[in-house]
């Protein structure tokens, strides 16, 4: 027998050790060098699930069914990998909008709805809090079976100590103690608790290498391996029959029940969110857990059946409980040390499943069920409060102490009554009824909240019904006669023949007859109706999470108005002033803005915001909080039909895609002929900057030619010296012409020209210009015919301009006339909207490659022939531009040899100014 | 991060043939009171089983795709 004192202190040394680990845990994530942030803690931590029910229950379990425990470990292997797309997306769906609870996610998933979010906490509080009174159970009986070994073996004494004497109290206060230490240190966004995760994967190692130890122990100390074990238990044939499936294994169909149970509780069980979802550090941590959790689950199961035949054979039939021969068994072999280390692995295992099992819920409690409730009391004026973040912390470390006391109560109250001792594959059956709503919820965009509503309640109520009330009357808290003869008698109503179905265990009766309902109801309901505006657009956000990968979980949806101050103020109210305002610069750092007064209040904002107070106090409060400081508008429901819809959503989205497409084409295209336009003008310009100084440098060569011999040659006759003035004057008026033509050109180009419009009689200025050029045209013998028909119209136009053209055209003529019969008409003529002007010469004629380039400055129509053509060849460029300022035109036609006619046209309706 | 389906569609099929082992009428194949190795036949198919279900998902989770 060991001592008293030595227990106690052992048992509080080992919480002080879990203290210690925490402490340490946090004081590592503070300092930014996490100690869980890998895939191995993250599995540890997982195997929360092997609470004391697989520590010391398992082997009770296989020593009446042999291997009937497994489905309960060979379930959550199947779940695992499942993960890679349930509980990734549970995770990723978490983590974008600051869920911290179950109960959060199903409200949050169908439209933030308080009603569901209040029905999945009392459904988890009811079916849990018997759970955590059995942890306590089993750490009081393992109390008194290593202190009072080996009398009172078979541990049906009930408790008889007054509670102040009991040890468990004792534990279940430090426990409460921890839990509020370390998990409600501050109200923190994502509701991460690092220090609590590393004493729970300590715990996980502790209860594994405990538990192995006395399977080692048993197998090879006690017998010789396995194939000692099993064939001396072959020997027995009450021993041998539960080594053979079929036997008291069960059916198969109590086998296939327990193993989709068990795959349900591995995802809905509080206490698996809580540390599978909720302090997942980074998803990828998924990965491994993924066959890693299985393993663990693996080698804590490899000796359960070994330890339970081990001590059937052991102990005399019926002189020890099953459930304690972990303990046991090193006890009566004198191994004090192994006995104390599975006591501890036990410990660790209770211990753990309270801590996370109780945090979950106080969260739960605080955000989904007190909250709600007291934010709607309006007499409290919570809603008008500055600060909440006390309050909260306070309603959540109470809640912690409340879940925690009323399993103390439940155990002390219960004691060995059945209704305890059944409790975990119960509490399993409660959690399964979130199945439907939870996975419907993530992989079906139709479930709506009144269907989660409807079935829910109903399978919850059937659970109530054909599971706990049952436990309830075989604990004799009700008359039995409510099992055997049915509610009121009704036979059909018998609770665990539900309307005569039998043949099946108890959990699979509740089982099927619950998910029929809820399942039922969740689809049928869902169907019945369209899904709200709110729904579906959560629905969207849910069921599409890993689609819109990054893409900002932003609400498409909203219109309002608000003002980043008062968010802050709201967001202070709840996690406190200061880490508002954080909270508010990093999200403007994040948008790339120096600080919060850059910010503007949009959607994404009051989305943000709306997440980081749903991370204090539940996505469903949150929303109405952030409803009170926004003015929103709402959305008319089918208003956001057609945007969500997601069939016309990528419809829209490809039709802007192709004429975003179309409209870079064009303005491709549009660049590049532009580009080519740039090209050639500056090809031009090259051109015509050549051509201009090759143009001056001749006259200048030979003004300064000449101007040489003058100098050189003092004594020159004076007619030659008379004769070389001559030509260097002419060269220099050449020159200035040339040059004033340029300048000209280039002023009509540029727009900076001076016009002086008015009216202008065509007939007078033809007559004025073959009066000017009659001389020349004389000396030359050219005849020059005028037909001007009296009575033309006059235009608006600048007399001198035009003048410059039709000069410029009749001495081109001239110019192309060296025969001796030469002819130059110039006629004027009108229709309705024109006057136009010919001038024919019968001389040379222009080819026809020649007539597309004459306009072009510069380009002078050489003919050998001819000889070099005199003018400067920008007259007709410089026409052209006069009459196209005058919105005319000016064109030729042209025979080789025959002669050309230069056209132009001037419209009779004054220019636009 | 954009994660391969492939992955996600083996472990799937892990998840199928995990159901198929450990239930009827699989697992009324080896329900007989046979032994190997003085072990079980039940008892030692499933543990084989499950192990070879882990190593399975070990070995779609850790290799390396190229």
């Amino acid at each position: 027998m060991l001592s008293g004192a030595l227990i106690v202190v052992l048992s509080f040394a080992y919480v002080g050790l879990l203290f210690a680990i925490a402490y340490w845990g946090d004081k590592r994530a503070d300092a930014g060098r996490s100690l869980i942030a890998n895939p191995y803690i993250y599995t540890l931590s997982l195997a929360v699930y092997c609470t004391s029910w697989t520590f010391y229950g398992s082997v009770g379990r296989a020593a009446t069914s042999g291997i009937g425990f497994l489905p309960i470990y060979l379930g959550p292997t199947l779940m695992a990998a499942l993960w890679w797309y349930v509980l990734l997306k549970m995770v990723r769906i978490s983590k974008e909008h600051r869920i911290t609870s179950i109960a959060d996610f199903i409200a949050s998933r169908y439209g933030k709805s308080h009603l569901l979010g209040g029905l999945v906490t009392v459904i988890a509080v009811l079916g849990i809090v018997p759970y955590i009174a059995l942890q306590l159970k089993a750490i009081s009986a393992s109390f008194s079976t290593i202190l009072q070994y080996p009398n009172s073996l078979v541990t049906d004494a009930p408790e008889s100590l007054p509670f102040l004497q009991d040890n468990t109290f004792y534990i279940a206060m430090l426990l409460a103690a921890f839990t509020i230490l370390f998990g409600t240190r501050h109200l923190d966004a994502s509701e991460r608790h690092e220090g609590l995760v590393a004493a729970i994967a300590f715990e996980s190692i502790v209860k594994l290498v405990a538990f192995i130890a006395v399977g080692l122990f048993v197998t090879f100390g006690m017998f010789n391996g396995f194939d000692d074990l099993f064939g001396k238990a072959a020997k027995i044939p009450e021993l041998n029959a539960l080594l053979v499936q079929g036997g008291a294994a069960g059916n198969y169909t109590t086998w296939a029940s327990l193993t989709v149970l068990s795959m349900l509780a591995i995802i809905l069980l509080p206490r698996q969110f809580q540390v599978a979802v909720v302090e997942n550090v980074d998803e990828r941590h998924l990965n491994k857990a993924i066959w890693l959790f299985p393993l663990y689950l693996f080698a804590i199961n490899i000796f359960v059946l070994p330890i339970a035949i081990g001590g059937m054979m052991h102990f005399p039939a019926g002189s020890v409980d099953a459930d304690t021969f972990v303990l046991t068994l090193p006890l009566s072999e004198q191994k004090t040390w192994l006995a104390l280390l599975a006591f501890v692995g036990g410990l660790s295992a209770a211990t753990g499943m309270v801590i996370v099992e109780t945090i979950a819920l106080s969260t739960m409690v605080c955000n989904d069920l007190v909250m709600p409730i007291l934010l709607r009391w309006k007499f409290l004026r919570l809603t008008e409060r500055r600060d909440l973040s006390r309050l909260l912390i306070a309603i959540r470390r109470s809640a912690i102490v409340v879940v925690l006391a009323l399993g103390y109560v439940y155990f002390y109250l219960a004691g060995e009554a059945y209704a305890l001792v059944s409790i975990g594959l119960i509490s399993f059956t409660a959690v399964a009824q979130f199945a439907p709503a939870m996975l419907g919820g993530l992989f079906w965009k139709g479930g709506t909240r009144l269907g989660a509503l409807t079935g829910l309640s109903v399978g919850f109520l059937i659970w109530l019904y054909s599971l706990l009330l049952p436990s309830f009357a075989k604990s004799g808290w009700l008359p039995i006669t409510f099992l055997t003869e049915g509610m009121l008698g009704i036979d059909l109503l018998k609770p665990q023949q539900l309307f005569g179905l039998t043949g099946l265990d108890d959990i699979s009766h509740c089982l099927f007859w619950s998910m029929l309902a809820n399942i039922g109801l969740y689809v049928a309901v869902s169907l019945w109706r369209r899904p709200t505006a709110a729904e579906h657009s959560q629905a969207n956000l849910f069921v599409d999470v890993l689609r819109h990968v990054a893409a900002g979980s932003g609400p498409k949806f909203w219109r309002g108005s608000a003002t980043v101050a008062d968010l802050q103020t709201l967001l202070g109210r709840f996690i406190g002033p200061r880490r508002a305002a954080e909270s508010i610069a990093a999200y403007a750092r994040s948008q790339g803005m120096t600080g919060s007064e850059q910010l503007s209040a949009n959607a994404v904002l009051v989305h943000y915001v709306e997440s980081q107070i749903a991370g204090a106090i539940g996505s469903a409060s949150a929303r109405d909080m952030v409803a009170s400081v926004v003015d929103e508008e709402p959305l008319a429901l089918d208003e956001v039909m057609a945007i969500i819809d997601e069939a016309s959503q990528a419809l829209a989205y490809s039709r802007q895609l192709e004429q975003k497409s179309l409209e870079l084409e064009a303005a491709s295209k549009e660049l590049r002929e532009a580009n080519q336009r740039l090209q050639e003008l500056d090809r031009l310009k090259d051109d015509f900057i050549s051509t201009v100084t090759h143009e001056l440098r001749t006259p200048l060569t030979s003004i300064r030619a000449f101007s040489e011999i003058l100098s050189d040659n003092p004594g020159l006759e004076s007619a030659q010296r008379a004769k070389f003035l001559g030509i260097i004057t002419r060269e220099s008026e050449r020159l200035t012409r040339l040059i004033n033509q340029v300048l000209d050109l280039a002023k009509i180009e540029s727009g900076a020209a001076e016009w002086h419009p008015g009216t202008v009689d065509m007939r007078e200025l033809i007559d004025d210009a073959t009066g000017a050029l009659s001389q020349i045209y004389r000396s030359r013998g050219i005849t020059l015919e005028v037909q001007a028909p009296a009575g033309l119209p006059t235009v608006n136009a600048d007399r001198d301009r035009i003048m410059q053209v039709v000069l410029n055209l009749l001495s081109n003529a001239a110019n192309f006339c060296d025969k001796d019969d030469s002819a130059v008409t110039i006629s004027a003529s009108c229709n309705e909207t024109a006057l136009r002007v010919d001038v024919t010469d019968n001389g040379i004629g222009i080819s026809e490659a020649d007539q597309a380039v004459v306009f072009e400055k510069f380009r002078q129509v050489s003919d050998p022939a001819a000889g070099k053509p005199k003018g400067s060849g920008l007259g007709l460029a410089i026409s052209r531009e006069i009459i196209q300022h005058h919105r005319g035109r000016l064109w030729v036609s042209s025979k080789r040899g025959l002669g050309s006619t230069f056209s132009f046209t001037l419209p009779l309706s004054p220019a636009p100014a | 991060m954009i994660r391969p389906t492939l992955k996600g569609q083996r472990l799937a099929a892990l998840f199928l043939l995990g159901f198929l082992l450990f239930n009827y009428p699989l697992l009324s194949l080896f329900g007989g009171n046979t032994r190997i190795w003085g072990i079980p036949l039940i008892y030692l198919y499933i543990f084989v089983a499950w192990a070879v279900v882990i190593a399975l998902m070990a070995l779609v989770i850790e290799r390396k795709e190229h």
